[in-house]
This record gives structure tokens, sequence and C-alpha cells, in this order.
């Protein structure tokens, strides 16, 4: 191979990737940038009118549903933290031999459809149900208690549903400690506690910080667990968005939305990217 | 050798004289898929305050294990770990007054120089002022004064050795283990961290024990060395006695390069022997015991001891001929390989004292002879 055609390797094998991308990713995305700016309606058809005040009846009609989602997302990353980590750290520092075994066990639920799973759910927790149906015959909790149709059960679902997502890079950044690492506090005169908090819990953070990044985002656009285990006064901003593309066919309102919650995802973690330390922790990750 | 320390009995010594480490009869078993490893099986040892002590051995000899039972990483299956004549078996690593400086430096890459030794008095409540003072005068004493703010990562190996070194020094332990620090090193640097080792050592005055399959470095850095092998000590003392006398066939391999000759024992004496070897030449060789007439005998001699010439060199004790297969200049010596007349292959080593030309050539019939008091006989199971 000549050098100069060596030195087209690259570009060549990101090509697949970077065509992907372009037409289903870059395409849709100014398609729907400009859908947004559109007026019209779907018998007559949408003109381009730049008609930016889309985005400020979206927010002012919407913007419970937006800070619905923004606060279920994240109380969901949050327990997913609490119950994700201590699974992570055992996997990782007494898994022994079976490590894999562990996580494979830990993602077998999620081999089945994440609708049907979040049915399930449903079905479980129905107010007359296996659960509750149980606890209300033996009297345990008041005939009118219920479960579904509450912020709780929508977090709920979030959290289950995106927990592997915080558990793997959690457990990726911990399986990377050295062991030796804890040797040596240890040695210094570190106990258990003050290994973990001085260094475990830090060379983690870059872990935690992956899985905040992959589970906020799709559970605060989510909308299966609203639809599935909410009521009406739990909707998130991803009904709404699902209901004016498809029920209402308000496809500018639909588009203004979408781009508003990205907008405000990427503020959001791009504040968090900042307070964390992003560049430290990066730096941290590439050891 | 202190092999016959009495057991249980509380050493009434005088307490300015305590030993920094003892161990006594210590033993460590793993359980690796379902069988057991016997790692050290039975160590006793003592190490006296301030001494620079090598614990020297092929992997798998259990020195490793040995410094990580008396680091307290590991409890010993059975036997006692003294520090400072106070029984602390059983107690973890973070309330032994103990440090270690990892084969691998185990820096806490997270955080920067500072960070990482002042890590050790913080643990221990040291108050801010003192932490900082302390730092700063190991950062110096190591010359490592002005890097306190980069991270490990930033260092070359070198400075990564010192800061190790420094994390573990700075809180004034009373033993300072060492496990194969300079192994990631190339030799130049480590070669100049042996010299800077053993200053360290002087300033601080502290006990190092220190684990290494380096035989070189052993010998350059060591007040007592340990020769372990198959998880028992072969041979315990000074870096002369182990190198001069090898109280094994293994030490002796081990040590530096040794020529291996096998005869059939002529006579017998009280504390020597003589040895037909090969064309009927006479080796004489102190012996411990009697052998019986015709028995087989290995003997070791340095090759440095080995005297080279072309003609007989008289009447000596010690001599043997054979053949120059290869001659190899090195600068400061040259080294011959000769084929005995018992085709053993044996290397001289000579001095190049003066700019003249080598002693022989390739091909050369010549004779080698030594003192009898630099040879050794190894099958010392003598006859009873």
């Amino acid at each position: 191979m000549s050098r100069r055609a060596a030195a087209l390797t690259p570009y060549w094998l990101i090509m697949p990737g970077g065509l992907w991308l372009a037409i289903f990713f870059v395409v849709p995305m100014v398609m729907m940038l400009s859908l947004s700016l559109q007026q019209g309606d779907v018998v007559n058809g949408f003109q381009l009118t730049w008609h930016w005040q889309t985005y400020v009846d979206g927010v002012t009609t919407y913007h419970s549903q937006i800070v619905r989602s923004l606060q279920y997302g994240l109380a969901s990353t949050l327990l997913q933290i609490v119950i994700g980590y201590p699974v992570a750290y055992w996997i990782a520092m007494h898994g022994g031999d079976r490590k894999t075994a562990y996580l494979f066990l830990l993602l077998l639920p999620f081999f089945v459809s994440f609708v049907l799973r979040t049915l399930s759910w449903q079905f479980f927790l129905s107010d007359d149900g296996i659960l509750l149906g149980t606890l209300k015959s033996l009297g345990l909790v008041e005939q009118d208690y219920h479960v579904l149709a509450t912020g709780g059960a929508v977090i709920g679902g979030l959290t289950y549903n995106f927990l592997p997502f915080m558990i793997l890079p959690i457990y990726v950044a911990l399986e990377r400690v050295d062991p030796r690492l804890l040797e040596a506090a240890h040695d210094l005169y570190a106990g258990r506690v003050q290994t973990f908090l001085r260094v475990v819990l830090p060379l983690s953070l870059p872990g935690v910080f992956a899985g905040v990044l992959m589970t906020f985002v799709p559970a605060a656009s989510d909308y299966v667990n609203a639809t599935v285990l909410g009521g009406t006064n739990n909707t998130m901003i991803g009904n709404v968005i699902q209901n004016q593309y498809l029920v209402t066919q308000d496809y500018p309102m639909a588009s203004a939305l979408s781009f508003t919650l990205m907008g405000a995802l990427l503020v959001g973690i791009f504040l968090y990217a900042r307070a964390l330390g992003t560049e430290d922790v990066l730096e941290v990750a590439a050891r | 050798m202190p092999m016959t320390e009495t057991a249980d009995a509380p050493a009434p010594a005088a307490a300015a004289t305590l030993s920094a480490i003892e161990l006594i009869g210590v033993v460590k078993t793993y359980q690796s898929r379902g069988e057991a490893v016997h790692a050290v099986k039975g160590i006793d040892l003592t190490i006296a305050q301030g001494e620079f002590f090598s614990l020297l051995g092929p992997s798998g000899c259990g020195k490793t294990t040995t410094m990580r039972v008396i680091a307290g990483f590991e409890e010993p299956t059975a036997g006692e770990v003294c520090l400072q004549g106070k029984n602390v078996t059983g107690v973890p690593a973070n309330k032994r007054d103990v440090n270690m400086v990892f084969q691998s430096y185990a820096l806490f890459p997270h955080m920067s120089v500072f960070e990482n030794v002042a890590f050790g008095l913080r643990r221990k409540g040291v108050e801010k002022a003192e932490v900082t003072r302390r730092t700063a005068e190991m950062l110096e004493i190591v010359d490592l004064a002005g890097r306190e703010k980069r991270r490990p990562k930033q260092l070359s190996g070198g400075q990564q050795q010192r800061v190790a070194l420094a994390r573990a020094l700075v809180n004034r332990p009373r033993a300072l283990l060492l496990d194969e620090p300079l192994g990631a090193l190339d030799l130049k640097l480590r070669q100049a961290m042996q010299v800077e080792l053993k200053r360290i050592q002087r300033e601080v005055g502290i006990t190092f024990v220190y684990v290494t399959h380096d035989q070189g470095e052993a010998l350059a850095m060591s007040d007592r060395i340990a020769v372990m092998n198959d998880g028992v000590i072969e041979q315990l003392g000074s870096p002369r006695e182990i190198y001069e006398h090898p109280a094994s066939k293994f030490v002796a391999g081990f040590i530096g390069t040794s020529n291996l000759l096998t005869g059939t024992v002529a006579e017998s004496g009280a504390d020597t022997a003589v040895i037909r070897y090969g064309a009927d030449e006479r080796i004489t060789v102190p012996v411990r015991g009697v052998f019986a007439e015709g028995a087989e005998l290995e003997l070791t001699v340095r090759p440095e001891k080995i005297d080279l010439r072309l003609e007989a060199p008289g009447n000596g004790a010690c001599q043997i001929t054979g053949t120059v297969t290869e001659v190899v200049y090195l600068g400061t010596s040259t080294n011959y390989n000769v084929r005995t007349s018992a085709g053993a292959d044996v290397v001289v080593f000579t001095q190049n004292a003066s700019s003249a030309d080598d002693i022989a050539v390739r091909g050369d019939s010549v004779w080698l002879s030594w003192e009898p008091e630099h040879s050794y006989a190894i099958g010392t199971e003598a006859a009873p």
C-alpha cells in the first residue's frame, strides 16, 4: 500500500459510521429543526415561516411537564446511584471468578423488551394485583391504597429500567482500581471507610459520571414509564411530544418541544460536567 | 544464625537491644483451586534495629509472602510475627507500625505528590502544620522538592519510585518493607537508586527489609541476606559469607556464577578430602564429615578465584587442565570458557590489570588452579 493510501485508511474506516450518522442523525435533526419553525396542518401541508413563537408557546403550555421530566430523571438517576453503586462495588470487589456470571444475571431481565418489562410491573403493582391485592386481603394496607398512577411508580419504573446502564460503567471503573492501591491505603493507616472514601470512591467517579450521562438523558425523555405506570398527573414531556406527533399531529409543536428538551438536557449535562470537573475525572479515567 | 529461638519464653533481654522484626515459625499455606500451596514452610528470622536486610530468592520462593506477612496483608497459617518485641500476629496492616514500598509503587493516581506523601500522616491524625512540615522535609530528602503539585503520572519512573519511598518513610515506621522497588527501572537508574537507597537508609536510620530476586542488588546493599528457596531460608548471613561460603548447591548457583565440578573421593580426612577428577587429576577441597572412598562429590569454585596459566603452576593442591573454548573481552576483565579434562565447562574471570594481551587464545591447553579454601564441596551428606 502506498503511503498516500495508508494515510487515507482512517477516513475509509470512519466512513460507514460517518455516513450512518449523517443520514440518520444530522439530516433528521435539520429536518426537525426546520419543521419546528413551520406553520400549517397535516391536510394542507406545512410552510417554513420561521415561527419562533411555537417555542415560547411550548414552554408556557408545557413547562410543568418539562420540569417534572427533569425532576423524575434526576430522582431516578440518584436512586440508581444509591442502588447501583453497592451492586457494582460488590461484583467488582467480591465477585471473584464469578464476576461475568453476576453481570449476566444482572442483565438477564433486560433481554426482555423494555415495554414488556414495564407492563409486567404494571401487572404486578396494579391496585388489586398480586402484591397489593394480597396485602389488602391481609389487611396490611388500606383498601384505597395504590402505587400506580403516582410519581413514585414512574420514578421506580425509570430507576428499574435504566439501572444496568448505571451499574455497568461504575463496575468497569471499580474493576480497574488496582487492588494494590487498597493495600497501600491500608498500609498507610487508612481503615476500610477511609480507604473507600479517599481512594476507591474518587477513582470510581468517572464511572458514576458516565452512568449519570447514560441514564439521566434517556430517563428524562422517557414516556413509556409515565404512560404505563403513571397517571394523568404524572405525564412527562416525552408523553406530550408523543401526543403532539401521533395524536394532535401538530408537528411544529412536537419538534419545538423536542428541541427544547434537548437544549435543557444539554445545559444540565454541561453544568454537571463543569461542577464535577470532567477534565480531572477524565484524566483519572485515562490512567 | 537465629535458627534456634526458644519458642514461647518471653525474652527478658534488655529493651535497648530489641529486634525490629522477629518471625517465629511462620508458615503460610494458601488454598488455590482446591489445592494447598505451601508458600512459606516455616521461617525463623530476627532482624536487628537499623539493619538493611534482604530476602533474596527466585520467584515463587516465598519471599514476597514473608514480607506480606510482616506488613499484615497476610496472616500466617502458623507462627508469630513480632515487631519491636511485641506480638502483632492478627493485627491488621493499618494498625502496624511498618510501611511498604510496592513493586509498582501503587501511588494514588488521583492525588498530587504532596497528597500521596501526606496520606499516612493525615490518617494518623497528625496536626496539619506538622503534616506540611514533615512532608516537605521528606520530599527534600528524596530530592523531589518543587514537584509537590505534580500527579504521579507526570513523573518519571525514578521520581515515582522516590515518591513511593517518601510516602512510606514520612511516617517514620519501625521498619520499611520494600518489594522489588527497583524492578521497573532501567539499569543505570537502578544502580543510582541502590546508592540512593543506602544513603537514605543511613540518614533515617530505619530498618529496611528488602525483597529482591536480583542477587547483585542484594549483595550491594544488604547488611545481611536471607537466601530463600521453596518456602524456606537456605542460608542467612552477610553478603560476603553467602558469596564466599554458600551453604548449599542452590545458594552457590543462585548467587554469582559458580563452576560445578564432579569427581570421586580418593582420600577423606578430617576437614579436607582429595577428589580424583578427570584425567587422574587430584583436587583438595574442604569438607565437613568423612566420605567413603569412591563416593561422588561435587565442588564449586568461583570464576574469579581461578588462576589460568599456559604452563603448570607448580605444586598446587588444586589444579586441573583444560582447553580454552571461548575468550570474551569485557574491558575490565576477560572471561575464558574452558573445557576441562573431564568434559565440564568452567568459566574463569581474569582482571585486565595490565594492557597486555590475553593470557590464552581459543584452542590453547591451559592449567587452572585455585586455593583449596576457595572451593566448596556440595555433596555434604557425608557417610555417617
